[in-house]
C-alpha cells in the first residue's frame, strides 16, 4: 500500500528524517514511537506534503504512485489522509462546507458525482453521531472554538467521510481525556479495513491499548531503530526511549 | 467660486421654505472650503480627480428616472421592510411600498409635526466646515426622508430606502439625505441600500445619514453599496448618541470610480454604545475610503470598530479610523481593528487607525493588519483534496463571511453571501462551496 524507501528530509535546512524506510500492506496499523524530536511529526507533514518540509532523498510511494512530486491535494485525492496534531481553526467557513468541499473533491479524482447538499446533510449528520459531536458543529466555522477533544473527533470525522486508503494520525492522542480517546480510538476502529492502513505516531503507548497495531516501529534520530510486534510498546512504556537512542549511535558508529 | 462649485450648486437654485435656510447656510459653507486636493490631510491617499475634472461636470440632475426593470434591484428578498425607492435621485412610486407608513416619510410629505421635526433636527449631528461634502448635501438637497419612532415604540417593521442609479446621457449628481430621529426608548432597524443597472455609471451619488439617537434608544443600521463601478459615492454618516444610546451598524461597500464614506459618531451625554462593523472589497481600479471618527466626548461610552476588506486587482482600498477622547471621556471603552487582504501585487490599502486619547482612566485598543491568506489554514484545505485555487477562495471568504455570521438580518446575510463569493470566486467552480 505504503512504501517508503530511504526518506530524507530538511526542516529549514536541518536534516530530520535520515533514511527512513517503512512498507504498509493493505489492512495494517503500524505505530511509530519515539522520543521528543525524532522527527516523527515530520513524517506525516513530508507525505502529506506541507510547506517547507523539504524532500532530499528516497521515495514515498501509495499503491506505486510517488507521492513526493504531488500537490498535497493531490494526494489527499490519491487516499492518503493526516489527522493533524493541532488541527486549524478557520473562522468564517463552516465546517459542512469545508467537509462537502472536501468530499467533492475526492470523489471527482475518483470519478464519482458530487452528492447533493441534502445527500451529504444526511451522510455528515450520521458520521457526527459516530463520532459522538452534536450536530451544531456543522454550521460552527471550521474548529472554530472547538476544544481539544472535539477537533481530533472533527478529524476522525473527516477521516470516515473520505474514506481514505492510508490514514496518518499524527499525535492524535495528545491532549485527550480518557474518553475522548475513546471516542478517537473507537472511530479510528470502525475504520478498519482490509483495504485501508493506518500510521499512528504517538509518544505515548497509550492509545495502543484502544487501537491495537500491527507493528509498532521506534523512530529515533531520523530513522527506523527498531521495529516489533505491539508488545515493543509495552516495553518502551517500562523502558523509555534512552537505551535505544544508545544502541542506534552504536549501531552508526 | 471655483466652476466646479458653481456648477453643483446650480443644481439647487430654488429653495423651498422647509429646507431654504440649511440650503443656504451649506451653500456658504461649500463656498468657504476649497475642494480637498491629495494635499488634504483627510484626502492624502484618495483623489477626486475623476470628479473634478470630467468634462461634462456633475452639474446636472437626472434626466429620466424611469422604473422598468428595476424590481430585482429594488428589493432585498425575504426582508419585510417599509421600503421607498428612489430611481437616480427621484421617488418612484411604482418601485416603493404602496401602502404608507407613519414613521417614515419624505421631506416634501411631511405634516406639521414631521415638519417640526425635521426642522429641529436636520443638520444638527454634522459640522458642515469640516465636511465638504456634507455642507454640499445642505446646499442641494431638495427633498430627503425622515424616519422617525416616538417614545419607548419598537419599530417591528424595518425600514428600506434603496437609491437606485442608472446611465444618463450627461454625467449627473443625485443629491440623497436621510435624516432618523429616534425618541427615548425607540427601537429601529434602518437598511440603507445603494444599487445601480449594470450599465456604465456616470452618476455621482452624494448621500448623507444622519441619525439623533434618544436616550436609552437604538438603532440598527445597515448601509450597503452595491453599485457599478463607474458610480462615484461620496457622503457619509453623522451620529449622535444620547444617553445609554446603542448605534449598532453594518457598511457594505464594493468599490467604484470613487466611493467615499465619512462616519462621524458623537457620544454627547455618557453611557452609550457604538458598535460599527464594515467591510470592503474593491476590484478592478476601483477605489474605497472609509473614514471614521469617534467622538468620545463624555464618560463612560464604548466603541467596538471592526473594519475588514479584501482587495483584488489593482484596486485601492483607504481606512482611517480615529478615535478622539476627550478629557472628560473617562472609563471610555474603545477598540478598532483593521484587516486587510491583499489579493494582487498591484493592489494597495492605505490604513491607519487614529487613537487620541487626552483622558487617563480608559482602556483603548487597535490594530492594523495587511496580510496574505494563513499558510496553515490553506495547507490543511489542501491536505483534504481541496484545491488551492479553491482554498484561497473558502479563505477570502471566510475572512470576510466572519463579520456576516453576527448580522441580525438573515435577508441582507443571504443579499451578500452570493455577492461576496462572486467577488472571489469568479468562476463558477471555485465558488460552488460558499455563499
Amino acid at each position: 500500500m505504503l512504501t517508503i524507501k530511504d526518506l530524507k528530509a530538511n526542516v529549514e535546512d536541518k536534516n530530520i528524517l535520515k533514511g527512513l524506510n517503512l512498507d504498509i500492506k493493505p489492512g495494517e496499523i503500524h505505530a511509530i514511537m519515539g522520543p521528543n524530536g525524532a522527527g516523527k511529526s515530520t513524517l506525516g507533514n513530508v507525505l502529506s506534503g506541507r510547506e517547507g518540509y523539504e524532500v532530499t532523498g528516497g521515495s514515498a510511494e501509495l499503491e506505486g504512485t510517488n507521492l513526493l512530486d504531488m500537490d498535497p491535494e493531490e494526494r489527499a485525492r490519491l487516499g492518503l489522509f493526516l489527522a493533524f496534531q493541532y488541527p486549524v481553526e478557520i473562522p468564517g467557513v463552516s465546517n459542512l462546507e469545508f467537509l462537502k468541499a472536501s468530499v467533492d473533491s475526492v470523489r471527482a479524482a475518483q470519478g464519482k458525482d458530487a452528492l447533493d447538499s441534502v445527500s451529504f446533510l444526511k451522510l455528515a449528520r450520521a458520521k457526527c453521531k459516530l463520532v459522538n459531536l452534536d450536530q451544531s458543529f456543522l454550521k460552527r466555522g471550521v474548529n472554530e472554538g472547538f476544544s481539544g477533544g472535539e477537533k481530533k473527533r472533527n478529524e476522525i470525522m473527516q477521516m470516515m467521510l473520505l474514506e481514505p486508503k492510508v490514514c496518518i494520525l499524527d499525535e492524535t492522542d495528545s491532549g485527550l481525556d480518557i474518553d475522548a480517546l475513546q471516542v478517537v480510538a473507537e472511530g479510528v476502529n470502525s475504520l478498519r479495513d482490509p483495504n485501508r492502513s493506518f500510521i499512528i505516531v504517538t509518544h505515548y503507548q497509550r492509545l495502543l491499548d484502544y487501537i491495537v497495531p500491527d507493528f509498532v516501529h521506534v523512530l529515533a534520530d531520523g530513522k527506523i531503530v527498531k521495529s516489533g510486534g505491539k508488545e515493543l510498546a509495552l516495553e518502551l512504556e517500562e523502558k523509555g526511549y534512552g537505551w535505544l537512542e544508545d544502541a542506534a549511535e552504536n549501531g552508526a558508529g | 467660486m471655483t466652476d466646479f462649485h458653481k456648477g453643483l450648486l446650480a443644481i439647487n437654485e430654488q429653495q423651498s421654505s422647509l429646507l431654504g435656510a440649511l440650503n443656504k447656510n451649506g451653500a456658504d459653507s461649500f463656498l468657504q472650503q476649497e475642494i480637498p486636493t491629495r494635499k488634504t490631510e483627510a484626502w492624502k491617499f484618495t483623489s477626486l480627480y475623476n470628479l473634478t475634472s470630467n468634462e461634462e461636470g456633475y452639474g446636472r440632475l437626472a434626466e429620466t428616472h424611469g422604473a422598468a426593470g428595476l424590481d430585482g434591484l429594488a428589493t432585498i428578498p425575504a426582508l419585510d421592510a417599509q421600503r421607498l425607492v428612489f430611481v437616480n435621485g427621484q421617488y418612484s412610486e411604482e418601485l416603493s411600498s404602496n401602502t404608507e407608513h407613519k414613521n417614515v416619510v419624505r421631506f416634501s410629505q411631511a405634516d406639521d409635526t414631521q415638519k417640526s421635526i425635521i426642522a429641529d433636527n436636520l443638520g444638527t449631528a454634522i459640522e458642515q466646515e469640516k465636511h465638504v461634502f456634507a455642507a454640499l448635501n445642505n446646499a442641494i438637497i431638495t427633498d430627503g426622508v425622515l424616519v422617525h419612532v416616538g417614545k419607548n415604540e419598537h419599530l417591528k417593521t424595518k425600514i428600506q430606502i434603496t437609491h437606485i442609479t442608472t446611465p444618463q446621457a450627461k454625467a449627473f449628481t443625485v443629491p440623497a439625505r436621510l435624516l432618523i430621529v429616534l425618541e427615548t426608548g425607540a427601537n429601529a432597524t434602518v437598511v440603507e441600500h445603494f444599487a445601480s443597472n449594470d450599465d456604465e455609471q456616470n452618476c455621482f451619488v452624494n448621500a448623507i445619514t444622519e441619525a439623533k439617537i434618544g436616550d436609552n434608544a437604538r438603532l440598527n443600521h445597515y448601509r450597503l453599496q452595491l453599485v457599478q463601478e463607474g458610480s462615484i459615492q461620496i457622503g457619509g454618516v453623522h451620529v449622535d448618541l444620547g444617553r445609554d444610546a446603542n448605534y449598532d451598524s453594518f457598511q457594505l461597500g464594493l468599490g467604484a470610480k470613487i466611493v467615499r464614506n465619512d462616519i462621524n459618531v458623537n457620544h454627547n451625554v455618557g453611557g452609550s454604545h457604538c458598535e460599527l462593523v464594515g467591510v470592503y472589497l474593491p476590484q478592478n481600479k476601483q477605489l474605497i475610503d472609509f473614514h471614521s471618527n469617534i467622538e468620545h466626548k463624555v464618560a463612560q461610552c464604548t466603541t467596538k470598530e471592526v473594519f475588514r476588506g479584501i482587495m483584488a486587482d489593482k484596486s485601492k482600498a483607504v481606512f482611517n479610523g480615529r478615535i478622539h477622547i476627550h478629557p472628560d471621556a473617562q472609563k471610555t471603552l474603545a477598540e478598532l481593528s483593521n484587516k486587510n487582504l491583499l489579493l494582487s501585487n498591484d493592489a494597495t490599502i492605505n490604513t491607519k487607525p487614529e487613537l487620541e486619547i487626552y483622558a487617563d482612566d480608559v482602556r483603548c485598543a487597535h490594530g492594523a493588519t495587511i496580510a496574505q491568506l494563513d499558510e496553515q489554514a490553506r495547507f490543511y484545505l489542501r491536505s483534504r483534496g481541496i484545491s488551492a485555487a479553491e482554498a484561497d477562495v473558502m479563505l477570502s471568504f471566510g475572512f470576510i463571511n466572519e463579520l456576516l455570521e453576527n448580522l441580525e438580518l438573515d435577508p441582507i446575510r443571504n443579499l451578500i453571501r452570493p455577492i461576496l463569493a462572486q467577488r472571489f470566486g469568479r468562476d463558477e467552480e471555485l465558488m460552488k462551496h460558499i455563499g
